[in-house]
C-alpha cells in the first residue's frame, strides 16, 4: 500500500482546513517562485519525466500535450482551460479536489500557464457544482489578495489570472472542444480534429486543457521530481490516482492509490468489501460508465492500470469504479446506463443521436423479457454502427459499455429473452414499434 | 438528446436589477474583448436566480441585446444545456439522481418518496408553488449515493425515510442541513479508514 508520506491529496478528507492556512501546512506554494525560475522547458521536461498521464480519461502523456503548445506567443495569446466538468457516472474525485484541495489547483493552473505561455485560465466547473465553485472562488480570492496570483504572480514577473466559468449541466461539455464551444457562449457541440486545441482552441488561440487532477498533481511532483512520481505505480502508468469507488460496497470512498494496484486490494481493503462477500460480485465497471465492464474472473486478478485494463478490452478512464452484485439486474443497469446516454447526446452527429435512444430501448426491452433472439445480436450492431462513426469519443463511449455487456452476459440477456420471431403464434408484436411503450 | 418546454405563459418584460447589473459587467469583463458572448451562460444564470428560478424569453431577449448576439443563439443555448429551467419550477426544486450507480443503491426509493410527499408526477408545481421535484442524470457524488440536490445543496447518503424526513422540513418552511445524512466525514471510509491516518489524528 501506498504511504501516507506518499500520498499527494493530504486533504482528501478535509482534516485539516481547506483554506490557505491549512494549505501552507501541507506544503501547498512553497518554492513555486523557485520552480518558475528553473524556466518552461525544464518544467515540461520535469513532467515528461514523471510520465504523469492525463487523468480525465484518456490518458495522454501530459508533457507531450504541454509541449504541442507553441513556444513563442505569436499574435493570438495562449489560454489554459481546466475541464473541471466531472458527469461521468461513478466519477466524483473531482469534486473533492474543488472543495478541499483548491490551492493544489490554483498553484498546478499558474506552474502550468507559466509552461505553456500562458497568461489566462479558464476553469470550467459543472453548474451542479455550485457549492464547490464557490469554495474556489474563495480560495481564489485568497490567492489574489496574498498577491500568489494576478499581477506578478508570486513576485516571479508573470502576470496570471483565474476565472471559473460555470457549465449548465451538459455531459458532453466534458469533451474537450465541446467545453471551448461552451465557454465561448455557444452550444456544446464538440468541434472535429484536426486541427488540434493545442494549435486552434479557444477563440482560435492555441490552448491546453487539462483535467483538474492532472493539474492538481503538478506543484507536488515539480517539487519532489520526476522521478519520485514515476518510482511509483508500474512503467508507464506512474504515479497516484485517486479512485472513486461506489456502488455495492460496504464503504465507499474515495481514497488515492498507487498506479496499479489490484482491484480486489482495492475493494476489500479501502472500500470494505463487497455487499454479501466477494462471492456475491457480479461485475465491476471499472473507469465510469464509459468503460466496458468486468465479469467477476477478470476482476480476482486485474490490476487498475490504463495498460493491463486495455489488454481486458476495458480501459481506466476516470478511475470510477462501479460495484455491481448480484442482487442486481445486470441488464437494468446497463439499460439505465444507455438511457444515460441518450440523454446526453448533444445530437450532432446521427450514429449517436439515433443510436443511442436505440441502445436505451432495446436494453429496455431485454431487461423485461420482451426482445427477440436476434435482437441481440442486432444491438451489438448498432453499437459497431455508432463507435467511431461520430465526431467525438461520446460514440465510443456509449456503445462500449453495451458490449461489455454483450461481451460478458450474453447468456443472461438470452436465458430472459427466449423468444424467437419465427414462431409467430407466441405473441403478435407489430414490426419497428417500441415495445415497451405498449400496454401489457 | 432531451426536450425542453419553454412555459406558455411569459412575462412582457425582464430587466436586470442593479446588483445583477453589476456583477452581469463584471462577468462580461472576465472574457477578452469582443467575446462577451461567452457571459451567456453566466447571465442566463442571473437571470434565473433574479427570475424565481426560471428564465422567460424576455430574458433571453434581453441578454441577447445586452451581448450583442443573435437572440436566437441566446435561445439554443438555454434549451441546449439541461439546468436552465424554462418553465417555473418549485421554490424548491428537487433533483434526485437515477443513474446507475445511485440506481444500484436505492435512488428510486428516493423517488418513491418524493412521489408520496411533493407530487405523482415530476415537474409539477406542488404544494402552491413550494416544491417541485425531477429526475436527473449523474450529479457527480456517486460515492455518497442515494443523493439529491435541493436548488444549490447536495443532501447524500439518504434513504427513503431520511428524505421524506427532508420533504416535510422544507415545506414546513425549515432549510435542512445539507451533506451526508450518516454522519460520514465527505467522501472518506465510513467505518475504517485505511489511508491518512495521522491527519485524522491531528
Amino acid at each position: 500500500m501506498l504511504k501516507d508520506d506518499d500520498r499527494i491529496f493530504k486533504n482528501l478528507y478535509n482534516d485539516i482546513n481547506s483554506d490557505l492556512e491549512g494549505a501552507l501546512k501541507i506544503g501547498d506554494w512553497s518554492k513555486t517562485k523557485e520552480i518558475i525560475s528553473k524556466g518552461r522547458d525544464w518544467i515540461i521536461n520535469e513532467i515528461k519525466l514523471s510520465e504523469l498521464r492525463g487523468r480525465g480519461g484518456a490518458g495522454f502523456p501530459t508533457g507531450l500535450k504541454w509541449s504541442f503548445a507553441p513556444k513563442e506567443v505569436g499574435s493570438r495569446p495562449h489560454y489554459l482551460v481546466i475541464n473541471a466538468d466531472e458527469s461521468e457516472p461513478g466519477t466524483c474525485k473531482d469534486r473533492d479536489i474543488l472543495r478541499f484541495e483548491p490551492h493544489k489547483l490554483i498553484e498546478g493552473c499558474f506552474l502550468a500557464s507559466y509552461a505553456v505561455n500562458a497568461n489566462k485560465c479558464y476553469i470550467y466547473i459543472r453548474g451542479e457544482y455550485y457549492n464547490e465553485g464557490i469554495r474556489l472562488q474563495k480560495a481564489i480570492d485568497e490567492a489574489y489578495e496574498k498577491k500568489l496570483i494576478g499581477k506578478n504572480a508570486s513576485d516571479t514577473g508573470w502576470d496570471f489570472d483565474i476565472f471559473i466559468h460555470f457549465g449548465a449541466g451538459a455531459y458532453i461539455c466534458g469533451e474537450e472542444t465541446a467545453l471551448l464551444e461552451s465557454i465561448e457562449g455557444k452550444k456544446g457541440q464538440p468541434r472535429l480534429k484536426p486541427p488540434f486545441p493545442a494549435l486552434v482552441g479557444l477563440y482560435g488561440c492555441p490552448t491546453i486543457i487539462n483535467n483538474v487532477e492532472t493539474i492538481a498533481v503538478v506543484p507536488t511532483i515539480l517539487r519532489k521530481g520526476g522521478k519520485w512520481f514515476s518510482s511509483l505505480g508500474k512503467p508507464k502508468n506512474t504515479g497516484t490516482k485517486i479512485f472513486c469507488i461506489s456502488g455495492n460496497v460496504n464503504n465507499p470512498c474515495n481514497v488515492e492509490e498507487e498506479m496499479g494496484i489490484p482491484l480486489k486490494t482495492l475493494i476489500e481493503k479501502h472500500a470494505g468489501g463487497v455487499i454479501g462477500g466477494w462471492d456475491n460480485l457480479q461485475a465491476v465497471i471499472p473507469g465510469g460508465s464509459s468503460m466496458p465492464m468486468l465479469p467477476k474472473e477478470i476482476c480476482e486478478t486485474i490490476t487498475m492500470d490504463f495498460d493491463s485494463l486495455v489488454n481486458h478490452k476495458s480501459g481506466l478512464g476516470t478511475a470510477g469504479v462501479v460495484v455491481i452484485n448480484k442482487d442486481q439486474d445486470i441488464i437494468k443497469c446497463m439499460a439505465r446506463i444507455a438511457r444515460f446516454y441518450k440523454h446526453e447526446s448533444c445530437g450532432q452527429c446521427t450514429p449517436c443521436r439515433e443510436g443511442s435512444g436505440w441502445m436505451w430501448r432495446m436494453l429496455e426491452r431485454m431487461a423485461q423479457g420482451e426482445a427477440t433472439r436476434d435482437e441481440v445480436d442486432m444491438l451489438m450492431d448498432v453499437t459497431k454502427q455508432i463507435e467511431g462513426h461520430t465526431i467525438c469519443a461520446f460514440g465510443e463511449g456509449s456503445s462500449w459499455p453495451v458490449q461489455g455487456l454483450l461481451r460478458h452476459f450474453k447468456d443472461e440477456i438470452l436465458k430472459r429473452n427466449k423468444f424467437d420471431p419465427v414462431i409467430k403464434k407466441e405473441r403478435n408484436i407489430p414490426y419497428l414499434v417500441d415495445q415497451h411503450l405498449l400496454e401489457k | 438528446m432531451s426536450l425542453k418546454k419553454v412555459s406558455k405563459e411569459q412575462p412582457d418584460k425582464f430587466e436586470f436589477n442593479s446588483d445583477n447589473l453589476k456583477l452581469a459587467n463584471k462577468i462580461i469583463s472576465n472574457y477578452p474583448q469582443g467575446k462577451q458572448q461567452s457571459a451567456v451562460m453566466a447571465l442566463l444564470y442571473l437571470a434565473q436566480k433574479q427570475n424565481n428560478n426560471w428564465i422567460p424569453l424576455a430574458a433571453m431577449k434581453y441578454i441577447a441585446k445586452m451581448l450583442n448576439m443573435p437572440y436566437i443563439k441566446v435561445y439554443e443555448v438555454s434549451t441546449f444545456y439541461s439546468m436552465y429551467n424554462l418553465s417555473p419550477v418549485g421554490k424548491y426544486f428537487v433533483q434526485v439522481c437515477t443513474t446507475t450507480p445511485c440506481m444500484i443503491r436505492g435512488a428510486y426509493k428516493l423517488v418513491d418518496a418524493c412521489k408520496e410527499k411533493i407530487s405523482n408526477e415530476q415537474n409539477i408545481l406542488a404544494h402552491d408553488g413550494k416544491c417541485s421535484w425531477t429526475e436527473v442524470e449523474c450529479l457527480g457524488a456517486c460515492i455518497n449515493a442515494p443523493m439529491m440536490q435541493i436548488n444549490d445543496d447536495y443532501y447524500e447518503d439518504l434513504d427513503k425515510n431520511k428524505a421524506s424526513k427532508i420533504f416535510d422540513q422544507i415545506l414546513n418552511g425549515e432549510n435542512p442541513k445539507p451533506g451526508s445524512y450518516r454522519g460520514r466525514k465527505n467522501s472518506e471510509p465510513e467505518h475504517n479508514r485505511t489511508t491518512l491516518l495521522g491527519s485524522k489524528n491531528a
